[in-house]
C-alpha cells in the first residue's frame, strides 16, 4: 500500500496534471479570497470557504481522473492486481495520495490569511474598543476541517468514477457532473415546495452538512456523515475490482 | 508447485477454459501452447490471482489462490501479455516501485543489480521507459518479473514483437532461470517451446488436448514414419511402383529435380521400416536411390494435427486417401517449409 502511496504522490509531480492542479487551486484560492475579504473590507472567511467548495468541484476530478483509468489503460494494473497487495490496500494507497496532496494544497492556501491577520493587527492597534477585530480563528479552523471532509469525499467520489471508465477524460467529467449533482441538492433545495422532500434532501446535502463547520462548530454528526460518504464510494471502487476479477 | 483441478472459467456465455487439470512440478519448465484465443492467458491469469475461475481448484506450493492470494502473489513473479509499465518511469523507478510493491526484503541495490545484469538492463538503467525500444521493455517486464525471487515464474508470450537475435537471448534467459525456478511458458511459437521446455500442454478451445514431455510429443500425433527419396529412374513409373506397394500408404512426387533423379515423398505405414526392402525393390529394377532422408513430425505438424483433431475429429481421424490430395499438398507444404526453417535456424541457435 506505501508502495502506491509514493508511487502516486510522485506520479502527481511526474505528469502536468499535478502542477496544473496546486497552480490552479492556489490562484483560484488567492483571487477568491481577495475578492470576499478584502474587496469587501471583511475579515469573514466564511463567504471565501463557500466559493472554494464550488471550486473543488472542478478541481478535485483534476486529482483522482487517472488513478485507475490509465492503469486500466495501460495494463499496468495487471501489475498491481498480481503483486502481493491487496484490492483495499491499492485502493487505499491512491485514496490517500490524493487526499494528501489535496490537504497539503489547502494548507498551503492558508497563506491567503497573512494579509488578513497583518491588517486586524494594524486596525488593532489604533482601535480604541475592546471589540474583537480580525478573523475569527475558531471559525476558520472549522472551516478548514468542513472544507477537507467534503474534499476527502468528493475524492472518493471521483475514484470510484474513475475506477469505472478507461479514459480519463471521461472520468473527469462524469466526475464533475456527480460533484455538481451533489452540490445542486443543497442549493435548489430551499425552492422545492414540499417540505417533507426537502428535510429528505436536506439531510443529505453535502452543503447543509458543511453549515456547522462554518459557523465554527464541531458537528460530530457531520464528520460522521462525510466520513461514511468516502467509506462508502471507496467501498464500491473495491467492489468495482472484485467484481472485474469475478466477471 | 502449480496444481490445476477442474479449472472452469466463463465469461457470460462464453467458456474461455472448460475442466482444465494439469500438475506442474518444481524446477519444470512448461511451455503453454495454442492458438489465439484458446484460453492460455486466462489460465495462466487464473492461477496469478488476477481472475478468479467460475469453478475449480487452483493451488500454488500447497496454498489455494483463494484462500491466500497475497501468499500465492508472492510466489510468483508474472509478466503478462502486454508488460506493465509505467511509461514515464525510468527504469530504475519502476524497478524499485516493483520490489517495494512486492515488500522483498533482500538488499535492493544489489538484487537489482544482479537482475538487470541477467536480463542485460544495465545500459538503459537511468532512462525512461517512454523512450526504450520494444525488445528493451519486454526486458524491463522481464526483470518484474524476477524481483524478489519469486520460485514460480509465468510468462505470457515473453517473445512477441521481439527480432530474432533478442528472442534467442531471452529463450536463453528462460532456460537459465528454468534450473532454479518452475517456469510457465505460454506461446503459440512452437519452436520456442521445443527449444525451452521440459513438457508442453497443448490447449485448444479451453480445454487441454494433449500434456506429454517434449521428446514424446510426437507420440500424441499418432504420426507415421515419412521420407523423401531421391530416384533416377522414370518419373510415372517409379511413382506407380511406390503407389502400389502395401506398405506405404501415401506416395507423391515432388516438383524438384536433381540430375536425373526425381524426388517424392513416401509415408509408411505405422510401424513399419520399409527403407531396406525399399531399397531392394528399386535395386531390382535398376533405378538407383541416390538420396533417402526421414521427415520427422515437426512440432507444427502435431499441432496442427491435435489441433484439428479437436476441431473435427472426423476428418483427424480418418484415413489418408488419394482423394485428401489438396489437405496433403498443404501439409507437404508446411512440412517442406518448416524443415527448411530449422535448417536455417539450427546453426543460429548454436552459436548462442
Amino acid at each position: 500500500m506505501f508502495a502506491i502511496f509514493k508511487k502516486e504522490l510522485r506520479a502527481y509531480f511526474i505528469n502536468p496534471v499535478g502542477y496544473v492542479y496546486v497552480g490552479v487551486f492556489l490562484t483560484a484560492a488567492a483571487l477568491i479570497c481577495a475578492y470576499t475579504t478584502i474587496q469587501k473590507s471583511s475579515y469573514s472567511t466564511t463567504a471565501y470557504f463557500q466559493y472554494l467548495l464550488f471550486a473543488f468541484v472542478i478541481l478535485i476530478p483534476l486529482l483522482t481522473m487517472r488513478l485507475f483509468s490509465e492503469e486500466r489503460k495501460m495494463r499496468t494494473e495487471q501489475l498491481l492486481l498480481t503483486s502481493p497487495v491487496s484490492i483495499t490496500g491499492m485502493v487505499f494507497g491512491k485514496y490517500l495520495a490524493a487526499l494528501s496532496l489535496f490537504a497539503a494544497t489547502v494548507l498551503a492556501s492558508c497563506v491567503n490569511f497573512f494579509p488578513l491577520f497583518s491588517y486586524a493587527i494594524q486596525e488593532r492597534a489604533t482601535s480604541t474598543t475592546d471589540a474583537h477585530v480580525g478573523p475569527v480563528g475558531g471559525q476558520m479552523v472549522g472551516c478548514l476541517l468542513g472544507v477537507l471532509l467534503v474534499g476527502a469525499a468528493f475524492i472518493a467520489v471521483g475514484l470510484f468514477v474513475s475506477s469505472l471508465t478507461e479514459n480519463q477524460l471521461s472520468a473527469a467529467v462524469i466526475t464533475i457532473g456527480v460533484l455538481v449533482g451533489m452540490m445542486l441538492i443543497g442549493v435548489f433545495n430551499s425552492y422545492i415546495a414540499a417540505a417533507p422532500v426537502r428535510a429528505v434532501l436536506n439531510w443529505i446535502s453535502i452543503l447543509s452538512r458543511y453549515e456547522g463547520f462554518s459557523l465554527g462548530l464541531f458537528d460530530f454528526a457531520a464528520v460522521v456523515y462525510y466520513l461514511s460518504i468516502s467509506g462508502v464510494f471507496l467501498f464500491l471502487t473495491v467492489r468495482v475490482y472484485e467484481k472485474r476479477r469475478w466477471g | 508447485m502449480i496444481k490445476v483441478e477442474h479449472l472452469v472459467k466463463h465469461y457470460g456465455a462464453n467458456c474461455a477454459v472448460d475442466d482444465v487439470s494439469f500438475e506442474i512440478a518444481r524446477g519444470e519448465v512448461v511451455g503453454f501452447l495454442g492458438p489465439n484465443g484458446a484460453g492460455k492467458s486466462t489460465t495462466l491469469n487464473i492461477i496469478t490471482g488476477y481472475l478468479s475461475s467460475t469453478s475449480g481448484r487452483v493451488t500454488v506450493d500447497g496454498i489455494n489462490v483463494l484462500d491466500a492470494p497475497l501468499a500465492v502473489k508472492q510466489r510468483i513473479g508474472y509478466l503478462p501479455e502486454q508488460p506493465p509499465l509505467y511509461p514515464d518511469m525510468t527504469v530504475e523507478e519502476y524497478l524499485i516501485f516493483v520490489y517495494n510493491l512486492k515488500k522483498c526484503d533482500l538488499n535492493r541495490t544489489k538484487h537489482l543489480e544482479e537482475i538487470c545484469e541477467v536480463v542485460k538492463l544495465t545500459d538503459v538503467y537511468h532512462r525512461l521507459i517512454r523512450h526504450l525500444s520494444k525488445g528493451y521493455r519486454q526486458r524491463v517486464g522481464i526483470a518484474q518479473a524476477l524481483i524478489g525471487n519469486p520460485p514460480v515464474i509465468i510468462f505470457d508470450e515473453p517473445t512477441v514483437g521481439l527480432d530474432p537475435k533478442q528472442i534467442i537471448e531471452i529463450r536463453n534467459l528462460i532456460r537459465t532461470l528454468g534450473k532454479d525456478h518452475t517456469v510457465v511458458l505460454s506461446t503459440h511459437i512452437l519452436q520456442e517451446v521445443q527449444a525451452v521446455c521440459d513438457r508442453i500442454i497443448i490447449i485448444n478451445k479451453g480445454r487441454i488436448v494433449a500434456d506429454e514431455l517434449t521428446e514424446n510429443i510426437d507420440r500424441v500425433a499418432g504420426s507415421n514414419s515419412r521420407y523423401t527419396l531421391k530416384i533416377c529412374g522414370p518419373q510415372k513409373e517409379v511413382l506407380s511402383l511406390l503407389r502400389a506397394r502395401h506398405d506405404v500408404i501415401y506416395a507423391e512426387s515432388m516438383p524438384t529435380r536433381d540430375g536425373d533423379a526425381y524426388t517424392y515423398q513416401v509415408e509408411a505405414q505405422k510401424g513399419l521400416d520399409i527403407r531396406k526392402s525399399l531399397f531392394y525393390a528399386m535395386a531390382e529394377r535398376g533405378w538407383p536411390i541416390v538420396g533417402m532422408e526421414s521427415i520427422g513430425m515437426s512440432l507444427e505438424d502435431i499441432f496442427i494435427s491435435v489441433v484439428d483433431k479437436t476441431d473435427n475429429p472426423e476428418r483427424g481421424r480418418g484415413k489418408r486417401g488419394r482423394a485428401a490430395t489438396a489437405e496433403q499438398d498443404i501439409a507437404a507444404s508446411i512440412l517442406a517449409k518448416t524443415a527448411e526453417k530449422q535448417k536455417n535456424t539450427e546453426p543460429y541457435q548454436g552459436d548462442d
